[in-house]
């Protein structure tokens, strides 16, 4: 099949939806690729980088849309671009058939194939073309940077011979992949990093990258679960919402910088920093705002723009975060795309096998043959196990603890002088019986078996085919009670024991040899 | 020579030997401490040798079956392979319980024939003991009726522990070697038969306590050779290593009641530090699996106490570029090689990979499960022949709480010991089991034939986790063609 890649229209728009290496890696599934020309020109990528990887570079769109069975694309179609598909040809780009419901009826009377990339289930196995999580990510990252450009202090706190300078503390409210990655990035810059999510079970996510969570004293049974919404934020009760507000208030004016990542599917951006909170911050604090496209978690938030509050507090609204590293954003978009087309091709024959049996294919795909196939039937398979409530290990209190191990103590000694009392018994009624020339041996026997004991568990791990090997040359001391029958005057003693030391004799020997040569290998760096 | 040279000869023999065990506690002192072994064993041999009476003839046969032992011995110990040492192992088991056995029947013999003497005779073998002469025959000559019993009963077992020990270690051997099915197979009525012929063995005893018959120890030998034969049979091949190690501790045990049957203190004392030598072993590599010993013997996996928690995911495969830009990208890896390794006799790859690593700076180690491989210790060995020092083979307790900071973890060959459900699913048949926490590592590379399941047939988690990429293919291969790639 052909593939092709667009050049973005949307005004602003930097990104790619193929790369010179992700075409390579889609020749490599049979394909042939085609772009339209200049198509990576803002992304860094020139045509001739294309021509190189072995693409077709074509002049302008109407080319690339006639040549290509498939198109691959960043943002959703425009109207023009929708009515320009053709019978049977396949989208593959963001499309966000929810909020378009006049593209898809377009799409559906043009016949064509639209694999949305916005409505890849939250499956693990889908992960690798999950691009929202992509983009998400990048979007926490640039966040960040946005933040430090326009905040005039350090992340890191320092102590230079000019002065100390205090570490500058950031909230990141939401941790979801953009939330993650902001908190990743603020860490690593140095700075004290508080977080807070209405999920619970994100609190271990959230400290394993170094930030500390924002508890808030509640009910379990007042949370959304969120597990129930394939792992996205649900709306929270009124009750909830309240203490939430109350504990930002709280925070606001220790905060130098306050990231929020706050999204609910299908619904307006959350309010969350209200103006009242921008008030109480610092001057010169910041916040960036990501929700800023569907509404803000912001009052103050103006999409697409940067503001300044009366008392200097930065609002940055931008909503084009990933485009606005459209290199590092195509990459990562381009093989999600690449990813999904894997997927689509199952046998690497260049072949489209549109399996609408697969979860993710089907989930994904909002269009086809003239109908419309959005909203999918839920997935089959939930994208985070149901949260069991974890039990709680006691802490024992000091007495409790050495209440335990005086018991244990016991239990030992218990044990020990009980063992000590039937063994010894044993052989004292052993020795009442026994003839004084058995009980000699059986001392022997007894003392060896100890000695045993306490050389092999000092034997290191390592050496244990050594040991066995040794152990059977040694065993072969046997030997000795052959050689004493050998001198016997009855034959088929003789025999046997001349076989007996055959048989030892291999072992001594093979045994103590191999042994040698193995301990020979052993050999420090 | 007389009695009191021999005995201190013993003496000495048996001090050499604990030294020699003792020695294995570390690499450098463990090659010392095999001479100390084989200086022991020649002051043994020679010492009773020399107090061996009747004759140059007897000295004459026994240095001649030596030397060809010997030299049949040297042939071997010089041709293995370390993937084979198994095989050795269980095959020179075999050796010792099949001589426990022929020398318990010697014993037997010689007391019949001394039980038929007339007094005159009798009082002229005893007047030989007294004097330290006269071999066994006047050992049994001088032993009074109880002593008698006694004796009878030390040659019965050191009979039948010789004879479990020979079949079991042929039909090890067999499996290890690949000439026997590796799975586990049961006569129909299984663990019954068993005990049925160790009940009859137990008759037999009392039968030949009363009378001494022939007909006793021979149906008893029958016995106790079918227990050693179905018994193995009945294990599976992943449960090699606490086989083998039982092995060892019989043949010490066995070596153990011929020493008793004998009346000879070094025997006692070589075959009960064998003895305890194999049991530590075989407790070792139980508590490593998280099984009691019974439960290895009698086979099977423990009962599980529900359904299986579900998989969800997929195997992500991952292709030699992959691995190599990952591996080149990595400062510390950490190699876990199993069973599979020596199948593919990849560890000559995994040392020069190993090799390759190191020397652009990276910090490699190895992490090793006490059962992985098929005997105790197997996978030290094999990397030692590989010539990967054994300063960054590491046990699995010193290594598991590295695993979090370990850029990628190679998994080779092994499966059921890297296998998270041990952890994570209280249902699985191997939970419990300490296992390698290799999933902690921020990227697993697998190493693996196909999609299979391992040899316990469990489901491995580890294959779905995020963080882990297949890299299928047999092991030897797929190294030898990363290696070119790592720079």
């Amino acid at each position: 099949m052909k593939i092709g890649a667009l050049s973005e229209i949307f005004a602003g728009e930097n990104r790619v939806a193929m790369t010179p290496d992700s075409a390579l890696q889609l020749v490599k599934l049979g394909h042939v690729c085609v772009i339209q020309a200049g198509a990576g020109a803002k992304a860094g990528f020139s045509d001739a980088l294309y021509a190189k990887a072995g693409v077709e570079v074509l002049p302008d769109a109407a080319a690339v849309i006639a040549a290509a069975d498939v198109l691959v694309k960043v943002r959703g179609p425009e109207v023009a671009e929708a009515q320009a598909l053709r019978e049977g040809q396949t989208l593959i780009s963001f499309f966000w058939p929810a909020q378009n419901p006049e593209l898809l009826e377009i799409v559906k009377s043009r016949g064509a194939t639209v694999v949305a990339m916005d409505m890849v289930p939250r499956i693990s196995r889908a992960q690798k073309m999950d691009a929202l999580s992509s983009m998400a990510n990048i979007a926490g990252y640039r966040a960040v940077i946005e933040a430090g450009s326009n905040f005039g202090r350090f992340f890191t706190g320092q102590v230079t011979a000019a002065g100390k300078v205090p570490p500058a503390k950031v909230l990141v409210v939401g941790a979801g992949v953009a939330g993650l990655a902001a908190i990743g990035t603020s860490v690593s810059l140095g700075a004290i990093v508080h977080a807070f999510d209405v999920r619970p079970e994100v609190a271990e996510q959230i400290e394993s990258m170094g930030a500390s969570f924002v508890f808030l004293e509640f009910d379990a049974s007042e949370l959304p679960d969120g597990a129930a919404t394939g792992g996205y934020a649900a709306p929270s009760s009124p009750a909830f919402a309240a203490k939430q507000l109350a504990k930002f208030r709280e925070l606001a004016p220790e905060m130098d910088i306050v990231i929020t990542t706050a999204l609910i599917p299908g619904r307006p951006a959350p309010k969350l920093w209200t103006a009242e909170m921008v008030a109480a911050m610092k001057p010169g604090s910041v916040v960036v705002d990501l929700a800023a496209e569907r509404g803000g978690n912001c009052d103050l938030t103006v999409p697409d723009q940067k503001i300044v509050s009366d008392n200097g507090v930065t609002i940055v609204g931008y909503t084009d975060f990933p485009s606005r590293m459209a290199a590092q954003a195509s990459t990562l978009y381009s093989t999600n795309i690449r990813h999904m087309l894997t997927d689509l091709t199952p046998k690497k024959d260049g072949v489209i096998d549109h399996n609408m049996g697969d979860d993710v294919i089907r989930g994904a795909t909002v269009a086809k043959a003239h109908e419309i196939t959005f909203p999918p039937p839920p997935p089959k398979i939930a994208a985070i196990a149901v949260q069991k409530p974890k039990e709680k290990v006691k802490e024992l209190t000091p007495e409790e603890k050495r209440a335990a191990e005086t018991a244990a103590f016991k239990a030992q000694t218990r044990n020990q002088v009980g063992m000590l009392v039937v063994g010894g018994g044993l052989i004292l009624l052993a020795g009442l019986y026994a003839p004084a020339s058995f009980m000699s041996h059986f001392i022997v026997f007894v003392l060896s078996v100890y000695v045993g004991v306490q050389v092999i568990w000092n034997v290191s791990h390592s050496l244990h085919t050594p040991l066995m090997a040794v152990t059977n040359a040694i065993s072969s001391i046997i030997i000795l009670g052959a050689l004493m029958q050998i001198g016997s005057g009855n034959w088929l003693v003789v025999i046997l024991g001349a076989l007996s030391v055959f048989m030892a004799g291999i072992n001594i020997f093979g045994g103590f040899m191999v042994t040698r040569r193995m301990l020979a290998m052993f050999q420090k760096s | 020579m007389d009695y009191g040279f021999t005995t201190a000869a013993y003496v000495v023999a048996a001090v050499l030997f604990i030294q020699s065990l003792g020695g294995l506690s570390g690499q450098e002192s463990a090659k010392r401490a095999v001479w100390y072994g084989i200086a022991g064993m020649a002051l043994a041999i020679a010492a009773t040798l020399m107090g061996l009476g009747g004759g140059a003839l007897p000295v004459v046969i026994a240095l001649v079956m030596l030397a060809a032992g010997a030299a049949l011995g040297a042939y071997a110990a010089g041709k293995v392979q370390m993937t084979e040492m198994p095989q050795l192992v269980a095959a020179m088991h075999s050796l010792v319980g099949l001589a426990a056995v022929f020398i318990g029947f010697n014993g037997h013999i010689e007391m019949t024939s001394v039980a038929g003497m007339d007094d005159a005779a009798r009082t002229a073998l005893v007047g030989l003991f007294e004097q330290g002469k006269g071999g066994l025959a006047a050992i049994i000559a001088h032993k009074t009726p109880v002593e008698l019993s006694i004796l009878r009963v030390e040659t019965f077992l050191g009979v039948f522990i010789g004879a479990v020990t020979f079949t079991g270690s042929v039909i090890a051997f067999g499996k290890l070697a690949g000439r026997v099915d590796g799975k586990a197979k049961k006569l129909p009525g299984g663990h019954v038969l068993n005990a049925g012929a160790a009940l009859i063995s137990l008759v037999l005893l009392v039968v030949y306590l009363q009378s001494g018959s022939t007909f006793a120890l021979l149906g008893m030998t029958v016995a106790a050779l079918f227990i050693g034969y179905h018994l193995i049979m009945g294990i599976g091949g992943a449960d090699m290593p606490v086989v083998v190690s039982m092995l060892n501790s019989y043949s010490g045990w066995a070596a153990a009641a011929i020493g008793f049957s004998l009346s000879n203190d070094l025997l006692i004392v070589v075959g009960a530090l064998v003895g305890s030598s194999g049991a530590i072993l075989s407790y070792i590599m139980c508590k490593a699996m998280n099984r009691s010993f019974i439960s290895v013997i009698l086979g099977g996996f423990g009962g599980t106490t529900g359904p299986a928690m579900e998989v969800v995911g997929e195997q992500v495969a991952i292709d030699t570029e992959g691995v190599a830009a990952l591996l080149n990208d990595a400062d510390s890896v950490i190699i876990i090689p199993g069973y599979g390794m020596a199948v593919a006799q990849a560890q000559q790859s995994v040392s020069e990979l190993t090799r390759k690593l190191r020397a652009a700076g990276k910090t490699v180690r190895f992490a090793i499960h006490p059962v992985a491989g098929r005997l105790p210790g197997h996978m030290n060995v094999l990397l030692a022949e590989a010539k990967v020092p054994y300063d960054i083979v590491m046990e699995m307790d010193e290594i598991n709480e590295d695993f979090p900071t370990t850029d990628v973890a190679i998994v080779i060959g092994s499966n059921d010991i890297v296998n998270p459900a041990a952890q994570e699913d209280p249902n699985s048949p191997i939970a419990g089991m300490p296992v390698l926490e290799c999933w902690k590592a921020k990227q697993v590379i697998v190493s693996k034939r196909g999609q299979g399941t391992g040899y316990s047939g469990i489901e491995n988690p580890l294959f779905y986790k995020e963080n882990t990429r297949m890299f299928y293919g047999d092991a030897k291969k797929s190294l030898d063609a990363l290696l070119p790639m790592i720079d």
